[in-house]
This record gives C-alpha cells, structure tokens and sequence, in this order.
C-alpha cells in the first residue's frame, strides 16, 4: 500500500523530495525570483481567482464534462470507463487552463511579451490565444519536424497572431524547442514571460503549471462524486511532460478520500523499450539534470539528452516534470507505458465507438485504460483524462496508418 | 605570462590563485579563451592549448560539448554538436587534458554542464578531473543556492570553483556569488545568450567597478567579449577577458585554423590593459 504524501511539496526551493530544484544559469534567476513572487502575490489575492474562475468558465468554457464511455466499456469487457473531456475545452486541449493563467500573471508583472515552446503545437496554440486575448506579443518556438507534423495547429498559431519561429538544431523536435525558447528569454527576461507549457523547467514552473492544470482534477473530484456518486478506483492520463496528469493527479493525492484511489501515468513506448525508440523517461530513464530540473530523464551515461521517437508529436520529450518522479519513487502513482501501435488502435477504436475524435497524446491513456478496466469487475471504475481533441494529428495518422 | 615553476607549489596552493596573484604582483591582466573540447578532434583541441600557452594565454577555459547547451549561441552550439558528432566523450577530454598538462603552464578550467556532472556523480567528476589536471570548474548551471557541495567538492580536490554574476545580478547577491567562487568569478558581460559581438554594453564599466567594490576575488569578463579593443576594455577594470564565439568564428572561416587561432590569440593578449 503506497503512503500518501503528506508534506507540503515542493519545498522552499523547489524540491519534491529528491526531484526539482532550479538548475539555471544566473541571467535567468532574477526573473524565476520575480515569477515566483508575482505567483505568490496572485494566489494572496482573492480578485485573482475571481478573475480564474470567470476565465474558466466563460472563455474556456470550463467546467469541462465527465461522461461514461458505454461503448468502450462494453468493448473493454469489465469495469466502467470514464472520461473528462478536456478535448472540449477552448482551442482543444487543456493546455489553454495554464496559458490564460501564465498570461494573468505576465499582465501582473507588466510584461509585454510571451514566448513558449511548443511540440504537438497544442500549447503554442494555447499560448496564441490567451495573448490574443490579453493583447501580448507572442513568439512560439517549434521544431520544424514539429511544424511539419503538425502544420494546422501552426496555421491557428499565425492566424491568432503569434510569430511561429521554427527550430532546425538537435532533433528539431520539442526539447530543441525549448532550448530555443529559454536561450530567447536569457536575452529578454526584463520584458518577456516564458509561459512554460507542461510541468518541467526550474521551480516555480512546475508548482505553477501544475495548479492551474489542477482545475481538472477539482472538476472530476467533486463530478464523480456527484455522477457516479462515489471516487473511481483508478484514473489515468498520459504523460509526456506531464501537465494533464500532474493536473488530474494532484487533487487526488491531497483528498483525503481518494488515497486508495489508483493513479496511473501512461507513457510513450515509440517503437520499443531500445534506446532513443521511445519517451518514456519515467519507465525507461534514470535521474538527471534537464532543463533546469532534476527528474527522470533519458541521457547517455555522459549526461546527453537521448534522441527519442513517439508518433505523438506532445509526448516527443526526453525528460518528465519533476514531481511525477516523487510521485514514482513514492508509490503514490505507477507508470506504464503503450507503443505507438496500441495508441493508434485506441485511437481508431474511440473514433469509431464513442464518436469522439482524441488527441494521439491521451490515445496511449485509452490504450491502457482499455488494459486496466478489462481487468476490473463490472461494479468498478476507471477515468482517463481525455486531454485534447485529435484533429490536429489526422495528416499523421493518415501517412502512418497508410489510410 | 612566463613560465612559473608549478613543480614548486604546495599541494594547497591553487594554480589558478597561483596565476591571479601573479599577474597582479606584476599589474598584469590574464586572456582566458575558450575552446570546445573535441571540436573538430581532441588532437586539435591539444594543439589549441599549447598554442594559447605560447601566445600568453593565462587560462584556458575547455569546454565539455553538451547536446543542450542553453546558454550558448549558434556558434559555440554548432561547435559543440561538431565535438559530438565526431565522438568526443568526457573520459576523452580527461585523457588529452592529462596529456597536455605537464606541456602548458595554463590554468586549465572545465566548463561543464551539470548535466554531465549529475550523470558523473559529483564527487567522481571531481577527482577524475582532478586527477586529469584541471585546476578548476565552471558549471554555468549550477545556481548560487545548490552551489555548496560543488564547492566542497572542488576544495577537498584542491581545485576552484567559479560561479557566474549575470547583468541581472543585484549587488548584494553578487557579492554573496563572489564568495561562494575560489579562483575568479565569471561576469557575465551581457544578458543572453553567448556569441561574438560589435561591441560591449556600455553600462559594463560601472558594473565591473561596483564589483570591484564588494569583492576582492578576480573578475574575469565574458559573453560578447570579441576582439582585442574588448579585451582592453574589460581588462582595464578587471582581471581576466574570456573569448570563445569570435575564436571559433575565426577557426571556422579558416583554411589553416591552428595558425589562424594563434594569431588572434596573439592578438588578443596584445589587447591586455
């Protein structure tokens, strides 16, 4: 029986147990300090999370739905499956929940532009947005294997507004997006925001990108208990960087009724468990130094970033948010990992029986949300966070799939 | 610089220190260039660090290729990339830097990301480095707060420990920064990321003398720093002028880089206040 977590995490300094911490060069420790100030300054103020909770409902159209998949249920063979819909959430996917709140906290601090980083684009186009709305300068870094695999979400960006700068280094893909966007902010911190887009880089990110994706799990806390009248026995949700999960998870292991509730990460496996075939840092990876973080990440035995393959364009990182390594070594959630196969077929599978169209991301939560409920009795419950709409994956899937 | 008879310190004596102390007995000013290790083979990178002992380098800075290197620009980016794609590794960069140690009197510092330090473990990066003949570390992402047992670490081997104070940097924070570094203190001339430029920020005169102020540990100058007017410049009120980008730049456009290197290294030591 895994022990609930009981002290206040992170720490002072950014620590969740072993994991976090702030491993940045010094140009950019003024503007963390000034983030983390303008953060604590925002949670003190009531009208803040007015301003949240007005947001969320009337502009992301929160409070996203909880619903019965009674297809898949029935396709699964046991236990009922679940899922929130955060694909129904403004622009698609829940990445908008921490934009619009990195952006309130860009106004606070009188900055006039926001950079980020971008992989599957589902965030650069969340980022777009909010600066639409808020009227802030906005430039997305994005890897040109990225922009080619995801070119509608680029078009959203551009028309929104943003600058798209394509990023050729590495393996142009999301971790040389971030490299870019952080070398961008070392040269603009005094008038630029980087609105980190899961719950990796140097504390305060991760504690900020997790309580404004946190509103998820609040949501299914308190609608489970209202439609299925009592908490599920599991819930899952996929894990790249982690910001869906750590925002479903979170609640979960602070509600004192929902310790024996199972939770469950589900991460990319690519190709095979071989290095630079997969993403799955947790599974696969060892602890290190990424980023400005210190958490499960896949690196060579000389501290380089592995390359790393998933068909999910969001899940393409060799690195994980530092409090889903706590979260690991604790016990308090397990991790496993689906192919890009299984992800593909879930993702066919829920077109076809639910009409709902995923993000290929949560396509590896179904693929084993499928595994999890077929092993539970009927009165049983499981929940996935279904973490945004697949519209932008449907070139990919086409050329993959040879459809 | 001239030869300084190292055979002859204590144990305890860093020869960083050695060197700094030195240069001010005689009111000298030190060049620190950069050099990738590996980039475009380690042999180079040998011949590189005998050729800026002989120019009158006083430091070398070797710099350990990383695949993200996030405070560094295209230039010292791409160098890096060209290190690993040619297969350098860090046991590699030990074995040239213990190689070329007893054929230079350069202080010899290992840029290095923490990355590759965690990896290592601390405390056997250290003594490898150590046994290598590094006389001293910069981990350009190693904050002030987290900076303890690196420091401790690096003492207990006999070696500096050299922290950055960025133009961000208030006063009283890089005062606390100046303490936590043996050997020198890396400012960092400009926000952002490293690479050649037209000329330095015009407020780095008056950030250099406000650190003068709050720290008697040597300051060495980098980020921007390019061409021998630059190291004048810098050199005028600190310690130490660390070039990187613009030598790479100019080893890059080269048909004979050693020779060109060394030029420029000759150059820019004749640029020393």
């Amino acid at each position: 029986m895994p022990t609930p977590p009981t002290l206040a995490q992170p720490d002072a300094a950014g620590y969740y147990g072993a994991f976090g911490g702030s491993y940045i060069p010094e140009t950019l420790h003024h503007a963390v300090l000034e983030l983390s100030a303008a953060y604590e300054a925002a949670k003190a103020d009531p009208a803040f999370a007015a301003q949240m909770d007005e947001l969320n409902r009337d502009y992301i159209g929160r409070a996203t739905p909880l619903q019965l998949a009674p297809r898949l249920t029935e396709r699964a063979g046991g236990g009922q499956i679940w899922i929130k819909r955060e694909d129904l959430a403004h622009t698609g996917a829940h990445k908008i929940n921490n934009a619009i709140g990195q952006c309130l906290l860009t106004l606070r601090m009188g900055k006039k532009r926001i950079i980020a980083e971008t992989g599957a684009g589902q965030h650069g186009v969340a980022t777009a947005t909010a600066a639409a709305k808020f009227n802030l300068e906005c430039e997305v870094f994005m890897g040109t294997e990225d922009m080619r695999r995801q070119r509608p979400n680029v078009l959203r960006m551009q028309l929104m507004g943003a600058k798209v700068t394509g990023v050729e280094s590495g393996s142009a893909t999301l971790k040389d997006a971030t490299n870019a966007a952080m070398r961008d902010w070392m040269a603009t911190s005094e008038t630029t925001h980087y609105t980190i887009g899961s719950v990796v880089g140097p504390h305060p990110f991760p504690l900020i990108v997790r309580d404004f994706q946190s509103v998820i799990g609040r949501e299914t806390l308190a609608q489970c208990r209202d439609q299925l009248g009592r908490l599920p026995e599991c819930v899952t949700a996929c894990v790249g960087g982690g910001s869906n999960a750590a925002g479903m998870f979170y609640p979960f292991t602070q509600d004192p009724d929902a310790h024996d509730v199972k939770l469950v990460g589900v991460e990319p496996g690519g190709l095979g468990s071989e290095f630079g075939k997969h993403a799955a840092s947790l599974t696969h990876g060892r602890p290190g130094v990424l980023h400005g973080s210190l958490s499960y990440v896949l690196q060579d035995d000389d501290g380089q970033t592995s390359p790393v393959h998933s068909v999910s364009a969001g899940l393409d990182y060799p690195g994980v948010g530092p409090e889903h390594a706590y979260w690991k070594d604790s016990g308090r959630v397990t991790y496993a990992s689906v192919t890009d196969t299984e992800a593909l077929e879930a993702f066919q599978l829920i077109s076809k029986l639910e009409g709902i169209l995923p993000a290929l991301e949560c396509s590896h939560a179904l693929a084993h949300t499928l595994k999890v409920a077929a092993a539970m009795p009927q009165d049983q419950a499981v929940v996935m966070n279904l973490s945004g709409r697949g519209d932008k994956d449907l070139d990919e899937v086409v050329r993959v799939l040879g459809l | 610089m001239g030869r300084l008879g190292f055979s002859t310190l204590s144990p305890m004596k860093h020869r960083i220190d050695a060197i700094f102390s030195d240069l001010q007995a005689r009111d000298a000013k030190a060049l620190m260039p950069f050099f990738t290790a590996g980039d475009p083979d380690l042999t180079t990178t040998a011949d590189l660090l005998r050729a800026a002992d002989t120019a009158g380098a006083a430091v070398c800075e070797v710099g350990f290729a990383f695949s993200d290197p996030v405070a560094d620009g295209p230039t010292i980016e791409a160098s890096m990339q060209r290190a690993l794609d040619g297969g350098v590794d860090v046991q590699g960069v030990f074995d040239m830097v213990r190689g070329v140690r007893d054929q230079v009197s350069l202080g010899l510092v290992a840029m290095v990301s923490y990355s590759i330090v965690h990896r290592w473990g601390l405390e056997r990066f250290v003594s490898e480095a150590a046994d290598a003949g590094f006389d001293g570390f910069i981990f350009p992402d190693l904050s002030l707060e987290a900076s303890g047992p690196a420091r401790a670490a690096a003492d207990a081997a006999g070696l500096t420990l050299s922290l950055l104070v960025a133009p961000t940097t208030p006063i009283e924070r890089a005062k606390k920064i100046a303490a936590a570094c043996s050997g020198f203190v890396y400012v960092v001339a400009r926000s952002g990321i490293t690479g050649a430029r037209a000329a330095l920020p015009p407020e780095l005169t008056d950030r250099l003398h406000a650190l003068r102020e709050v720290t008697d540990v040597p300051l060495a100058v980098g980020f921007g720093v390019s061409k021998p007017e630059h190291v004048r410049d810098v050199t005028t009120v600190a310690d130490a002028a660390i070039v990187a980008s613009a030598l790479i730049d100019r080893m890059q456009g080269a048909d004979q880089p050693l020779d060109t290197a060394t030029l420029m290294l000759k150059e820019l030591v004749g640029g020393l206040a």
